[in-house]
């Protein structure tokens, strides 16, 4: 079938197959291979991105029913070479460590701050309840997060 | 993993939904957020040959006051029920239990209709409905119907919907000034916030997640409240006429204990935002 969709505000059409899973869409369509598959289950976060804003499981969603909706990947989120504030958070406050679960995670955070742009961290972590590290570098997300809310990230 | 091959059309409205539906009979789904079916799909557990995407239907998605009830729409999201002012008001048993569904990302795609029409007994809206005594709407070749959730859910995965029904609306009552109280207790598997037991109370009706094949009320608890036991001592029925599980998660036996404690601290909890006490 025919799928149009806007990923990082470019428009895509493309022939592909109806059960084909948005995170594939993403990685072997648009070329975009930030948007890891994880689990694949709905349960790790891997492969967050944002639907019209709000954080979305691209593993748990057709390519189908995203079309006519606008996909944010974490390649969309930096203007002009300059990173967004949740991307910087995360470099400051070391966010990462081997860096798995970080695409899905920094597209979490960024949902969160539009819902909530002054969270408590108690409201961080559960609001990250959908993302897990397998590095459990959970602290310094948390950290990155707060910073990011602190900058005004939202 | 990747789903066997099938057709995929976007319904434009409720009727032509329930056309296609009725067209391809057996072989085809409704899908809704999604969560709950395409899982299944992924695991090849489920494997319809038409699916019939919802998602164009905004008209399913509304949350309306009709004075003694509330009525929402079918494809109302968890995030849009959680948040809702007006739900928050009345019926705030209902848009916390929504809160605790899965988490934000879960929330942001599945629906109270697709939770409830799926029909997992592990699901947490199946049971708090059933507290709340919602009616269900459905819609079919002939015309919509109304079926009390006490007739909906007929055992594992299974509904009272006919094939080709499409669930659309649900209509809870507000509840009786004298019974406001309200909990939701689960306790879960940590990842991704599945209940291994879960129990919901609104005043004296007391239902259970998780506690056998379908979300049951907890008949037992019910008539010792009515003739006047203190919550503990109601709390010790919780298990009476279940029939839970056992998995790799919890064994019957510890699903049994759950439910008294969970039930103890449910009741203990809306007897306290009980208005007057």
């Amino acid at each position: 079938m025919k799928v149009d969709l806007t990923v990082n505000g470019k428009e895509i059409t493309a022939d592909v197959e109806d059960r084909m899973l948005l995170v594939h869409f993403i990685r072997d369509v648009a070329d975009l291979t930030a948007t890891n598959v994880g689990c694949d289950t709905t349960s790790c976060g891997a492969c967050t991105v944002l639907l019209d804003g709000e954080s979305v499981k691209s593993c748990t969603m057709l390519a189908a029913q995203a079309a006519g909706h606008e996909i944010t990947t974490v390649e969309g989120l930096a203007v002009d070479g300059v990173m967004h504030p949740v991307q910087r958070a995360f470099h400051e406050q070391h966010g990462l460590q081997c860096g798995f679960c970080t695409p899905g995670m920094v597209m979490a955070i960024v949902s969160l701050l539009r819902e909530n742009p002054h969270p408590t961290e108690e409201q961080v972590r559960t609001g990250l309840e959908g993302n897990l590290c397998r590095c459990t570098g959970y602290h310094n997300i948390v950290r990155a997060a707060l910073a990011a809310a602190e900058e005004g990230a939202a | 993993m990747i789903p066997s091959a099938f057709t995929y059309k976007r319904a434009g409205s409720a009727e032509e939904a329930v056309d296609l539906a009725t067209e391809y009979g057996e072989d085809a789904k409704y899908l809704a957020g999604g969560h709950s079916l395409l899982p299944l799909m992924k695991l090849r557990l489920a494997a319809p040959e038409m699916i019939i995407d919802l998602s164009g239907l905004r008209e399913l998605s509304h949350i309306t006051d009709q004075g003694s009830y509330i009525a929402i729409g079918a494809l109302t999201r968890h995030h849009d029920v959680q948040h809702s002012d007006l739900l928050g008001r009345d019926l705030p048993l209902l848009a916390h239990a929504a809160g605790q569904v899965g988490d934000p990302q879960i929330r942001h795609r599945g629906t109270i209709g697709g939770s409830v029409a799926h029909a997992d007994p592990a699901s947490d809206l199946p049971a708090v409905l059933l507290a709340l005594d919602a009616t269900l709407v459905a819609r079919g070749a002939d015309g919509s119907r109304e079926i009390p959730i006490g007739e909906f859910f007929q055992g594992l995965f299974e509904t009272s919907l006919e094939p080709g029904e499409l669930l659309t609306e649900i209509r809870v009552p507000k509840p009786a000034p004298g019974a406001r109280g309200w909990s939701f207790q689960k306790f879960t598997q940590r990842a991704i916030d599945w209940a291994i037991v879960g129990v919901a109370v609104q005043g004296g009706q007391v239902s259970l997640v998780n506690m056998g094949g379908t979300p049951l009320r907890a008949a037992a608890v019910e008539a010792a409240l009515t003739e006047g036991a203190p919550p503990a001592d109601a709390a010790a029925h919780a298990a009476d006429g279940t029939n839970a599980a056992s998995d790799i998660r919890a064994s019957r036996e510890y699903r049994e204990h759950l439910a008294r404690v969970l039930t103890a601290r449910a009741l203990t909890e809306a007897a306290a935002r009980s208005p007057g006490s």
